[in-house]
C-alpha cells in the first residue's frame, strides 16, 4: 500500500511504499495543472494503480486527460525517465493510454480499430473479456454500451501501453463483466504496468488500487484536493 | 461580340422584372417565413452593389492599369474572406479564418486566374481589366462558395465527432489520421457543386456568362469555348479552395502536440 505525505497545502506527493523505493517510477507528474485543479504532484511505480476519486465535475477526467496530453496543462508528466514534450504528442499518447468513461468509434465495425493489432493478442483479450471474436463483425449500432466498453478496453490494450489512463472502465457493465475487467486490470498490473483509475465503485478501488487520490469540487469553499491511503 | 447587337434595357424594364419579387414575398407572407424584409433588403442590396461595380468597373477599363486592377483583385479577395467568415454556423475565432479564407482566396483566384488569362486567352495587355476582373469574380465567387462549404462541413463534423477523433488521438493517432473523416466528408461537400454544374451545363442550366455573352450579340459557339474554358478554371479553383480551406481548418483546430482544440470555435450562431 502507499504511504502519502502531502508536501503543500496545492502539492501532493503520493509515494509509492510497498517496498519498492528502489524501483524507478514509471509516471512522475510534477505540478501538473489541469483545468481549475491546484498543481498536483506524485508518483506512480511499474505495476502499481493509483485510484482517483472525487464527486462529478472534480476533475478526475481533466486530470487523466492532461496526464494523457489531451488537453493543455501547466506542468511536467514523466514517463519511465522521458517528459512528455520531448516526443510528438502521439507518441505519447502511444505509451500514456488514456481510455474514455464512453468510448466511441469511428468504424461500422469494430474490427477497423483492430486492424494493427496481432489477431491472436485481440483474441486473448476479447477472450478475457467474455467476449466471443464475432462481435468485431458486428455492425456498432447492434453492440450492446457494455460490450462496446469492454471493446474500448481491449482496443486500449493491444499494443501494451506501459501506462493506462482508466476513466471508469466498467461504469456500463454489469456486476460480471466488471469482474472480468478486474481480473484483466489486475493482469496488467501482474505484467508491470502501471494505472490511473477513476472509479465511483469504493469496493473496485479497495481491490485494485496501491493508493487513493481523493479530489473534492474546487469550487466547495476553500477546497484542495486531499490524499487519502488505501487501508 | 457586337455590342450594337445588344437591346439596351430602361429602367422601366428593370422594374417589371424586379415586381417579380411580389411571388418570393407572398410565399414568405402565406407561409409566414419572415422573410421579407429580407427579400427586400437583398434585392436593394443587389441593385446598389452592382450599380457600383458597373461605375468601378467602367472606370478601371478606362484606365487600364495594373496597379488598379490588382487593387480590385484584393478588394474582392478581401470580401471573399469576409463572406466565408460570415457564412459560418461554427466559426474560427479571431483573425485565423479570415486570413485563412482571404489569403487563400487571393493565391487561388491569382494563379487561377493568371493560368486562364495569361497563358490561354493571352489578351493585350495581359492585365487587361475586362478580361482579367470578370474571370477572377468567377473563380473568386465560386471558389469562395466551396471554401465556405468546407469549413462549414469540416466544423460542424469535427464537433459532432469530437469524441471519436479524440478517441483517435488517445490510440495515438495523428492529427490528420484522426480527421481524415472529417476531411473527407467537407472535401466532398466543397467539390460537389461544380461536378453537378458541369455535369448538367447546357442540359438543365445555360450558364451565366455564356448567356450574357450570347445575349449582348457573342457567336454562340465563341461563347461556349469562354464557358468551357471558365467550367475547367472554376473546378479547379474549388478543387484548389476545398483542399486549402480543409487542410487550413485542420491545422487550426488542432496544435503542434495533435490535440483538438475546438475552443479556438465560436459558439454556434
Amino acid at each position: 500500500m502507499a504511504g502519502l505525505a502531502p508536501a503543500a497545502p496545492l502539492l501532493l506527493r503520493l509515494v509509492p511504499a510497498n517496498n519498492k523505493k528502489s524501483s524507478e517510477p514509471v509516471l512522475r507528474v510534477e505540478h501538473l495543472q489541469a483545468g481549475t485543479l491546484p498543481p498536483l504532484t506524485f508518483e506512480v511505480a511499474a505495476g502499481e494503480c493509483l485510484a482517483i476519486e472525487g464527486p462529478s465535475g472534480a476533475g478526475k477526467t481533466l486530470l487523466l486527460r492532461a496526464i494523457a496530453d489531451l488537453d493543455p496543462a501547466p506542468g511536467q508528466v514523466f514517463l519511465n525517465g522521458a517528459e512528455r514534450n520531448e516526443m510528438p504528442g502521439y507518441e505519447w499518447r502511444r505509451h500514456v493510454r488514456y481510455c474514455a468513461a464512453e468510448p466511441a468509434w469511428w468504424t461500422d465495425t469494430p474490427r477497423a480499430a483492430f486492424a494493427k493489432a496481432p489477431p491472436g493478442r485481440v483474441d486473448r483479450l476479447l477472450h478475457s473479456l467474455g467476449l466471443e471474436p464475432q462481435v468485431l463483425d458486428r455492425a456498432l449500432s447492434a453492440v450492446s454500451t457494455g460490450e462496446r466498453q469492454r471493446l474500448a478496453l481491449a482496443r486500449a490494450l493491444t499494443d501494451e501501453p506501459p501506462l493506462l489512463l482508466l476513466d471508469e472502465p466498467t461504469g456500463a457493465l454489469d456486476p460480471q463483466s466488471a469482474a472480468l475487467v478486474e481480473e484483466l486490470i489486475k493482469y496488467q498490473m501482474l505484467s508491470g504496468r502501471s494505472a490511473i483509475l477513476v472509479s465511483h465503485d469504493r469496493g473496485q478501488i479497495e481491490r485494485l488500487a496501491h493508493a487513493r487520490l481523493l479530489l473534492s469540487k474546487p469550487a466547495a469553499a476553500g477546497a484542495s484536493p486531499t490524499v487519502v491511503a488505501v487501508p | 461580340m457586337n455590342a450594337a447587337n445588344t437591346i439596351a434595357l430602361t429602367p422601366l424594364d428593370l422594374m417589371l422584372a424586379a415586381s417579380l419579387l411580389v411571388i418570393n414575398a407572398a410565399i414568405s407572407w402565406a407561409f409566414g417565413l419572415r422573410l421579407e424584409r429580407g427579400i427586400a433588403f437583398a434585392a436593394t442590396r443587389m441593385v446598389v452593389q452592382l450599380a457600383l461595380v458597373g461605375l468601378v468597373l467602367k472606370f478601371i477599363f478606362e484606365q487600364t492599369s495594373p496597379l488598379w486592377t490588382l487593387a480590385l483583385v484584393l478588394v474582392m479577395a478581401a470580401a471573399a474572406g469576409v463572406e466565408v467568415v460570415t457564412r459560418q454556423h461554427r466559426r474560427l475565432k479571431g483573425w485565423q479564418a479570415f486570413g485563412l479564407s482571404s489569403a487563400t482566396l487571393l493565391f487561388i483566384g491569382v494563379a487561377i486566374t493568371s493560368l486562364g488569362v495569361g497563358v490561354i486567352i493571352e489578351p493585350e495587355p495581359w492585365y487587361a481589366p475586362r478580361y482579367v476582373l470578370p474571370i477572377l469574380g468567377m473563380v473568386l465567387g465560386n471558389a469562395m462558395t466551396a471554401m465556405s462549404l468546407v469549413l462549414d462541413t469540416f466544423c460542424e463534423t469535427v464537433t459532432r465527432e469530437r469524441t471519436a477523433i479524440e478517441a483517435r488521438l488517445a490510440l495515438g493517432a495523428q492529427r490528420q489520421e484522426a480527421m481524415s473523416g472529417a476531411l473527407r466528408a467537407s472535401l466532398r461537400t466543397g467539390m460537389t457543386p461544380i461536378l453537378t454544374s458541369m455535369a448538367t451545363t447546357g442540359i438543365v442550366a445555360l450558364p451565366g456568362m455564356m448567356t450574357g455573352q450570347i445575349l449582348a450579340g457573342a457567336d454562340p459557339v465563341e461563347a461556349v469555348k469562354y464557358q468551357v474554358l471558365i467550367m475547367f478554371l472554376i473546378a479547379a479553383a474549388t478543387a484548389l479552395a476545398s483542399f486549402f480551406g480543409g487542410l487550413g481548418a485542420a491545422l487550426l483546430l488542432t496544435d503542434k502536440r495533435h490535440r483538438l482544440r475546438l475552443e479556438r470555435l465560436a459558439a454556434p450562431k
